[in-house]
């Protein structure tokens, strides 16, 4: 048995906290223990704190294996392109180097790439990836197209993607607002690497100190509003 | 265990090219390096009978060839009996290169006692490199690949190597040691 073919994975970066849950469950599974197939990105270190997770896209033109000079990387009949055939691999990296979502990675003690198969013993099953069925947030969903359309009405699944002059669809989808799909019906990732975050004020509630302020530690309220002085 | 993935028994492409063209149009190297699985483990009977009849070609070719070089070698005759050396020129222990029975076969003569004296091809059977004597270890050695030989029987004793040296029967004419054969042994 294959992958179903009416299951998705959902990618919700906007719901992503940060929390880590899906790094340690993919980590536990018994194929690649000790090893987290899943990568928690960081958008801006420096700017925000705000993570996205990074699961294999599935690409239906798959750079990955494009690139492949040992023939190693198969996508099965399912859509699901595979982590590396051991016998084949000879740990060269040039997935890594080609992969525009930084997905694979080369473990060179053991001379093999590994990368995020969307957990095909369980998806083949019929059971969701492992991150999925722990995100709690569901930033990583896996399920129907009518599941994600009644859970997420603001937005809507995109999976075709931008890179300069290559254009990539994926199985694996990204969900996007609704008004930012309607303008511009792919994610145009090349374009988006010089944006930053707005900037947006934000009103700290700030008083005038006091004269003399008293310091009175047995009153202090652990949790009363920031003050600021002028 | 039936509920695990099976590719389909027809040849479909689900994989797209880069630049999304067709994939008649894409070239013929594409269709040897498919991604997709079902593509990569599908063999046409065209194909599978193809690869068999060349391969059972090729070994049958083989055994011909082989039959060819045997009885071509035992037309060739006896290499021609040479001088090698005076025994008085080697010392106990010491060795002397030579080549035989052309200049493309170099040899080792080695004395091992007063009276014992050994020759083989010092072309290490794994790779053809040379391999130096060592007589403190009653061994030859090949340094490439940490090969060991009997210095006496020409064996192989350790390492890569699995057939023994080639030696070269030698014969004493009063002082001197004439080589008069080559030995090629197998086992």
């Amino acid at each position: 048995m294959a992958k179903p073919d009416h299951l998705y994975f959902f990618i919700d970066p906007n719901r992503c906290i940060g929390c880590q849950a899906c790094v340690q469950a993919c980590t536990e599974c018994d194929t690649h223990r000790g090893e987290s197939m899943i990568h928690l990105e960081y958008v801006s270190r420096a700017e925000s704190v705000q993570t996205v997770p990074v699961v294999c896209m599935h690409c239906d033109q798959p750079t990955c294996a494009e690139v492949c000079p040992a023939d190693a990387i198969k996508r099965t009949g399912d859509g699901v392109v595979q982590s590396a055939r051991k016998p084949r691999c000879i740990a060269c990296g040039n997935c890594v180097m080609a992969c525009p979502f930084g997905v694979p990675e080369v473990y060179e003690d053991r001379r093999i790439m590994m990368k995020c198969d969307m957990c095909y013993d369980r998806t083949s099953v019929g059971r969701k990836p492992m991150c999925a069925t722990v995100c709690p947030s569901q930033a990583l969903f896996f399920g129907t197209r009518e599941e994600i359309e009644r859970l997420r009405p603001r937005s809507t699944a995109v999976n075709t993607f931008q890179f300069g002059n290559q254009t990539i669809t994926t199985g694996v989808h990204v969900m996007v607002p609704r008004e930012a799909a309607s303008r511009a019906p792919h994610v145009d990732v090349a374009a988006a690497m010089d944006e930053r975050p707005r900037s947006r004020s934000i009103t700290l509630h700030v008083r005038p100190a006091p004269a003399d302020p008293e310091p009175d530690t047995a009153e202090a309220d652990p949790y009363a509003e920031v003050e600021l002085r002028p | 265990m039936t509920d695990r993935y099976t590719p389909p028994a027809e040849r479909e492409q689900i994989s797209i090219a880069p630049d999304f063209s067709a994939p008649d149009a894409q070239p013929a190297w594409r269709q040897d390096f498919p991604i997709d699985w079902p593509q990569d483990l599908y063999v046409e009977r065209r194909d599978f009978l193809k690869f068999m009849i060349l391969t059972s070609a090729a070994f049958t070719i083989g055994q011909v060839w082989i039959a060819a070089e045997n009885w071509y070698r035992g037309r060739r005759g006896r290499p021609p009996v040479r001088r090698i050396a005076a025994i008085d020129d080697v010392p106990v222990g010491g060795s002397f290169a030579f080549t035989y029975p052309d200049e493309h076969e170099p040899c080792l003569l080695v004395r091992l006692t007063a009276t014992e004296v050994v020759a083989f091809n010092q072309k290490c059977t794994h790779l053809a490199c040379a391999v130096v004597p060592r007589p403190e270890q009653q061994s030859f050695h090949c340094p490439c690949h940490n090969g060991w030989f009997d210095i006496r029987s020409g064996a192989p004793t350790a390492g890569p190597p699995r057939r023994p040296l080639t030696r070269i029967v030698l014969e004493r004419r009063g002082r001197d040691i004439y080589a008069v054969a080559v030995e090629e042994r197998t086992i």
